[in-house]
C-alpha cells in the first residue's frame, strides 16, 4: 500500500532529515514508528501524503507515485487520512462541519450524503452528543477523536497518524487509542508516529525505529520488543520503557 | 454671539444627502479595498516571487504618498492619459481603493499569519487544493482575528472620506460648508458637523472594543 524507496531529504543545504529511508507497509498492516525527538518522524510521516516534498527517492501510496509529475497530488492527499499531534480542527467550524467540508468541498458529496456520513462516524467515536459544539468546546481527548472521524469521512485507503496521543492528558490518552485498535482490527493500513509502546506491542505488525534521519531498524514487533538488533533502539526502548 | 441651530432642520435634506454619499463612499472603498487588499495579501504570500514582488512593491509605493495626492492624481491626471473626463465619484472611489488597498493587504497578511501552519496542513491533508484551504480554512480565521483592526482602519477612512471636498464632490462635510456659508452661520454648521463625525467614529470605536474583547475570550 504504502512503499517508500531511498527517500532523501533536506532542510536548507546542509541538513539532511531524511537519510535513504525505505520501508514498505502492505495493505492492512499497521506500523509504528519511534525514535528520539528530532529523528525525523513527523518529516517522515508527511512526506507520504507529500505535505512535505522529498529530494530524492520515490514514494508510491496504492500503486501511485507522488512523485510523478502526472500525479494529482490533491486527490491524492483525499484518500489518505491524517491525524496531528495537534489535532488541527478547524476552530471556526463546528464538529459537524469539520467532519462535512472535505467530503463537500473535496469528494462533492451531497449535504445530506455529508451529513449522514458525519452522523455516523461521531456515533462511532462515540462523540454523537457534541456534534453541534465548537472544537474549543471539546477536551483533547475529544477534539482528537473528532480528527480522526474527519479523515474517515473521506474513506482513506491509509490513515497517518503523528504523535496522536502526545498532546494529550495522561487520563484521555486511552480514548483515543481504543478508537485507533479498532480501526486496525478493521484492517485499516496505518503508519502511526507514536511512543505508546502498548500499543505498538498490542496492534503494531512491525516497529520501525529512526534515528538522525535514518531508520535503524525495522522488525516485526515482537522481534523488536524481544531483542531489538541495533545498540541505539535498545538504548531508546530501555529509557522509554522505564518510566 | 447668538447661536442658531435651527440652520440644521431647515437643511436637513442636503446634509442628509451628504451623509448618505460619506457613508456610501466609505462603505464602497472598503469592500473594494478588502477584496484588493486580499488579492494583495495572497500575492505577497504565495511562492511565486515575481507576483510577491509585484505586491511588495505596489504596498510600499501607494503607503508612500499622501492620499490626497493619489486622489489628485486620479482626478486630474487619469482623464488627461485616457483623453476622456472622469466623473468625480467614481475617481474618488478608485482612489480611496487602491490607496487602502495597501494598508489592508498588510493588516490581513499579518491576519493569515497569525493562522498556524499546521491548519493549512490539515486542510491540504483531507485533499484541498490551495485556493480551497485559504478560502475554507485560513481567511475566515485570518478575518476573524483581523476585525477589530480591519474596523479601526475603516474609521480612520471615513473621516477621510472628508478629503474628496478637493474635487468638489459633496460628502457631508462638504454639505454643512455650503449651507455654513449660503446662511452665514458658520459657527453652528461647523460644531455640528464635528458632533456628527465625533458621535459616529467614537461610538463606532466603542463597538470596536466590545468585539475585541469579546474576540479575546
Ligand atoms: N521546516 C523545517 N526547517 C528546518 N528544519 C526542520 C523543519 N522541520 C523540522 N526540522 C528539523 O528536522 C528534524 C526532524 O524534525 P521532525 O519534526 O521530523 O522530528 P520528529 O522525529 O518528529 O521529532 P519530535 O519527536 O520532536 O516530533 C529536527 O531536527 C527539526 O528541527
Ligand atoms: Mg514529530
Amino acid at each position: 500500500m504504502i512503499e517508500m524507496n531511498a527517500v532523501n531529504k533536506w532542510y536548507g543545504k546542509n541538513f539532511q532529515v531524511l537519510k535513504d529511508c525505505s520501508l514498505k507497509v502492505a495493505k492492512g498492516e499497521v506500523i509504528v514508528v519511534c525514535g528520539p525527538s528530532g529523528s525525523g518522524k513527523s518529516t517522515l510521516i508527511k512526506t507520504v501524503n507529500g505535505l512535505e516534498p522529498i529530494n530524492s527517492g520515490d514514494i508510491t501510496v496504492d500503486g501511485v507515485s507522488i512523485t510523478a509529475k502526472k500525479t494529482n497530488l490533491d486527490k491524492m492527499r483525499s484518500s489518505i487520512g491524517m491525524v496531528f499531534q495537534n489535532f488541527e480542527l478547524f476552530p471556526h467550524m463546528n464538529v459537524t462541519d469539520n467532519i462535512k467540508i472535505g467530503q463537500l468541498k473535496v469528494l462533492g458529496r451531497s449535504d445530506e450524503a455529508a451529513s449522514e456520513k458525519a452522523a455516523e462516524l461521531l456515533e462511532r467515536v462515540d462523540l454523537t452528543e457534541h456534534a453541534q459544539k465548537y472544537p474549543s468546546q471539546l477536551s483533547g481527548g475529544q477534539q482528537q477523536r473528532v480528527a480522526i472521524a474527519r479523515g474517515l469521512a473521506m474513506e482513506p485507503k491509509a490513515m497517518l497518524f503523528d504523535e496522536p496521543t502526545s498532546a494529550l492528558d495522561p487520563e484521555m490518552i486511552n480514548e483515543v487509542l481504543d478508537v485507533m485498535v479498532s480501526l486496525a482490527g478493521e484492517g485499516m493500513t496505518m503508519m502511526v508516529v507514536t511512543h505508546e509502546m502498548g500499543f505498538a506491542r498490542k496492534v503494531a505488525d512491525r516497529v520501525v525505529f529512526m534515528d538522525f534521519g535514518e531508520i535503524v531498524e525495522d522488525a516485526k514487533s515482537d522481534d523488536f520488543f524481544g531483542s531489538p538488533r541495533s545498540a541505539r533502539a535498545q538504548e531508546f526502548l530501555s529509557k522509554i520503557l522505564n518510566h | 454671539m447668538d447661536l442658531d441651530f435651527s440652520v440644521i432642520p431647515a437643511n436637513s435634506e442636503l446634509l442628509w444627502e451628504g451623509i448618505k454619499m460619506t457613508f456610501l463612499l466609505t462603505g464602497l472603498a472598503i469592500v473594494g479595498g478588502i477584496i484588493l487588499g486580499t488579492i494583495l495579501a495572497l500575492l505577497r504570500i504565495a511562492k511565486v516571487p515575481v507576483l510577491a514582488q509585484v505586491a511588495a512593491a505596489y504596498v510600499n509605493f501607494f503607503r508612500s504618498l499622501p492620499l490626497i495626492l493619489v486622489i489628485f492624481w486620479l482626478y486630474f491626471l487619469v482623464p488627461l492619459i485616457m483623453g476622456q473626463p472622469v466623473d468625480a465619484f467614481t475617481s474618488v472611489l478608485v482612489a480611496f481603493i487602491l490607496f487602502e488597498a495597501a494598508y489592508y493587504s498588510e493588516i490581513i497578511r499579518a491576519g493569515i499569519n497569525s493562522v498556524s501552519t499546521g491548519q493549512l496542513a490539515a486542510a491540504r491533508a483531507i485533499g484541498m487544493t490551495y485556493p480551497q484551504a485559504m478560502r475554507y480554512v485560513v481567511l475566515p480565521q485570518a478575518f476573524r482575528a483581523m476585525t477589530p483592526i480591519l474596523l479601526t482602519q475603516a474609521i480612520i477612512l471615513f473621516q477621510d472620506t472628508s478629503l474628496v471636498y478637493v474635487v468638489g464632490l459633496r460628502d457631508f462635510l462638504v454639505s454643512a460648508e455650503i449651507v455654513a456659508n449660503r446662511d452665514q452661520r458658520l459657527v453652528e454648521m461647523f460644531l455640528f458637523a464635528a458632533v456628527v463625525y465625533f458621535v459616529i467614529c467614537f461610538t463606532a470605536s466603542l463597538g470596536v472594543k466590545q468585539l475585541q474583547r469579546r474576540f479575546a475570550k
